[in-house]
């Protein structure tokens, strides 16, 4: 029998039974009991989140409640259709996504920060209140985030009224007055390192403190390399708004682009054809083997095993190189399309591919105790740069960072979209939280999903790859939420007047992960941080946009 | 560690003979490339990689011109932690306005005679960004361009043949 049939049977008897939702009534009753109401609003296109209005006095109250009954916060976007301001805040518990929404006036506009109870929230509010003007009133960190040099205080430039073209002057001057966190006393020193560093990498700050060879603090400040990809995705076609997606980071370029259109999709009330479906998720799944065989490889490299580089990165050339004989681009760019995707795969490829699968298979097999009985390695690899699951939990850690410090969430397993709906998907997971366990969860995922490779493949029947797009009424929304090889990958589309995006947010799992890398670091050595960083490898240019 | 020479052993050289790249135009560039950095740059070319605002496909594809594939280090080509030590500034992105002087600070670093190359669409035209209030646009809208290497990203294959050429203007 077919076995994606056949899965998706056992998924009707196991999961596909699971009654959804199970802790909102408990919330609900919690928040009432406050005076806190939180009505459900009318319409299905935020499916399968469910949406929730407040009252804009209750957006804190709402917060903590929802910290203490155990909801992760997922993510917040702002958009300002008219005169007032409309929040969204997105939360999860056990695969259910609930959308708090709030409006707010636009004189003074001033909303209680969600940061006291979920550090998670700090910097998408930071991001919000530079591009919209929005005061988070009790947030602990009031200096701006995404703002830089080249847009003024006052000036917020994803209000409608800001044009794309902005003010700029000439030369935007590099940024200053940015006050960083100071310690004094006898041996500490500031090591200030980017925003271009030593090597082929996107460009950032790190603001180190040490003493010794020992990190007392690491702060980020990112922001770098934003490109305004909010505001470019405004008045795009679908078309367009995908191919924007699918550059918001390179490396994960299939995720966004289908978080993008899953999102398009549902508010345009499309469904892709089944054969499109399990197109993508070849992709998706060949996009998380590349990522993790590269990285891998990196890792081994920053602790000065090269032999791992090379042979890692020879797999990733060699798999590298079949995406482009097989779909046309090494990077698997601008495949997801709206309604479906741009190209098909013939039978022979298909064949050729099952072939790739267990050559790899073998490879990772051959290398792997290699790696393991390697001590030199080993003695870099384990202990270092340890993230504890409570904090791991605290900043809303997601992907491999969170499953590594015993977060065992997978979007794909635990909210699963077609196709995985009727794939049985084993999130891997492990407790320990250092560098070792961050490349052995990918180690194993790269198995998990060579395995589901073979099934996709299996399970593709002839048809369709293109349903036809429907321009969807002016402000039609929808939600796209994609588990990319970095983890949960959201996205938020409102269509405007003739199928144009009025708003688009794409919330890459790097804004979360990113803070990991701050904790995690304490008390290492200077010389572990490449090593650290690269077990983390946050996309800049996902969190910086 | 036996298991390790083992591996690498079997493995074997997978680095290809120039010809493999799959033209003849090649090989010749390659030994070309070779004779003009010997004469020119005392058999080192020095390059500083620059993401000025990039997406990071295009890092993904530089960074590929060192696995054993392609391993550009065998024509005398290198990439260094410093501008100070470069003779090619390889720049990639739209130019983002928070990147724009550090960007500038990189050049002025770089001891001439120097060379900017702009790789990918985006440091050609401005690519999908454009020219906005947080992109500058194309890499010549900051700095002068002695070459463009378009493509959304290039390939190594296109970044190793292109840097052949520019060497051996
Ligand atoms: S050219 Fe393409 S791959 Fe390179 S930075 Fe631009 S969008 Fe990314």
């Amino acid at each position: 029998m077919n076995v994606l049939l056949k899965a998706h049977q056992d998924s009707i008897m196991t999961r596909g039974s699971v009654p959804r939702f199970t802790w909102l009534p408990a919330l609900q009753e919690e928040l009432a009991r406050l005076g806190v109401k939180l009505g459900e609003a009318q319409g299905e296109s935020l499916l399968p989140a469910r949406l929730f209005e407040l009252n804009s006095r209750d957006w804190g109250r709402a917060a903590q409640e929802a910290k203490h009954q155990g909801l992760r916060w997922a993510g917040l976007w702002v958009e300002k259709p008219g005169a007032a301001f409309i929040v969204t805040a997105c939360f999860e518990k056990q695969g259910d996504h609930a959308l708090f929404r709030t409006r707010v006036a636009d004189l003074d506009p001033e909303l209680p920060s969600h940061t006291p109870y979920f550090s998670a929230a700090s910097r998408l509010e930071r991001h919000a209140a530079d591009l919209f003007g929005i005061v988070f009133t009790d947030h602990p960190d009031r200096r701006r985030w995404i703002r830089h040099q080249a847009w003024g205080e006052g000036q917020f430039p994803l209000r409608r009224d800001f044009p794309r073209a902005g003010t700029p002057v000439p030369l935007t001057p590099p940024d200053n007055g940015y006050h960083f966190i100071v310690a004094q006393g006898e041996g500490v020193y500031e090591i200030p390192v980017g925003p271009i560093h030593a090597g082929i990498i996107e460009p950032g700050h790190f603001h180190f403190l040490a003493v010794g060879e020992t990190v007392l603090n690491l702060e980020e400040r990112l922001g770098y390399v934003h490109k305004g990809i909010e505001k470019l995705g405004e008045d795009r076609d679908p078309a367009g708004l995908a191919r924007l997606a699918g550059r918001v980071s390179g490396d994960s370029s299939v995720a966004h682009a289908w978080a993008a259109c899953m999102a398009m999709e549902r508010a345009a009330r499309i469904e892709p054809p089944p054969r499109a479906l399990i197109l993508r998720a070849i992709f998706a799944e060949r996009e998380r083997i590349a990522n993790h065989l590269g990285d891998i490889g990196a890792i081994c490299n920053d602790v000065g095993f090269a032999f791992a580089n090379y042979q890692f990165g020879r797999l990733r050339e060699l798999w590298q190189r079949d995406n482009l004989a097989w779909f046309g681009h090494r990077l698997l760019m601008d495949l997801v399309v709206p309604g479906g995707v741009a190209r098909d795969i013939s039978n022979g490829f298909g064949f050729a591919m099952i072939k790739q699968i267990s050559a790899l298979r073998r490879e990772l097999d051959e290398l792997r105790p290699l790696l393991a009985e390697n001590t030199s390695l080993q003695d870099r690899l384990v202990a270092a740069g340890v993230l504890r699951k409570e904090t791991a939990s605290a900043l809303g850690c997601l992907g491999y960072v969170a499953r590594a410090s015993g977060m065992d969430f997978d979007l794909r397993r635990d909210a699963p979209y077609a196709p995985y709906d009727g794939l049985p998907v084993e999130a891997v997971c492990r407790g320990e939280g250092d560098v070792a366990a961050r490349l052995e969860v990918r180690y194993d995922e790269s198995y998990v999903s060579l395995g589901l490779l073979e099934q996709l493949l299996e399970a593709l029947q002839d048809g369709e790859i293109l349903a036809p797009w429907k321009t969807p009424p002016a402000g039609a929304e929808g939600l796209g939420l994609v588990e990319g090889w970095r983890g949960e990958t959201l996205c938020f589309v409102r269509f405007g007047e003739e199928g144009r995006i009025a708003r688009y947010f794409p919330r890459d799992p790097s804004v979360f992960n990113w803070s990991a890398l701050e904790k995690l670091i304490h008390g290492n050595i200077v010389p572990d941080f490449p090593v650290c960083n690269k077990s983390v490898n946050g996309s800049y240019s996902g969190q910086d946009l | 560690m036996i298991k390790l020479l083992s591996k690498t052993f079997r493995v074997g050289v997978v680095t290809e003979p120039v010809k493999a790249f799959g033209d003849a135009e090649m090989e010749t560039l390659g030994a070309e490339l070779k004779a003009v950095i010997d004469r020119r740059f005392n058999g080192s070319l020095a390059i500083r990689q620059v993401d000025a605002g990039s997406c990071n496909g295009c890092e993904l594809e530089i960074h590929a011109l060192n696995n054993p594939f392609y391993d550009i280090e065998r024509f005398g080509v290198h990439f260094v932690a410093s501008p100070r030590h470069a003779d090619i500034l390889l720049v990639t992105g739209p130019v983002s306005r928070h990147m724009q002087s550090a960007l500038l600070t990189a050049y002025h670093a770089t001891p001439d005679p120097k060379w900017v190359v702009a790789v990918g669409s985006c440091a050609a035209d401005g690519g999908e960004f454009g020219i906005s209030y947080a992109s500058c646009g194309a890499v010549s809208n900051v700095l002068p361009v002695d070459l463009v290497i378009p493509g959304c990203p290039p390939t190594p294959l296109n970044l190793a043949k292109a840097l052949l050429k520019l060497a051996g203007r």
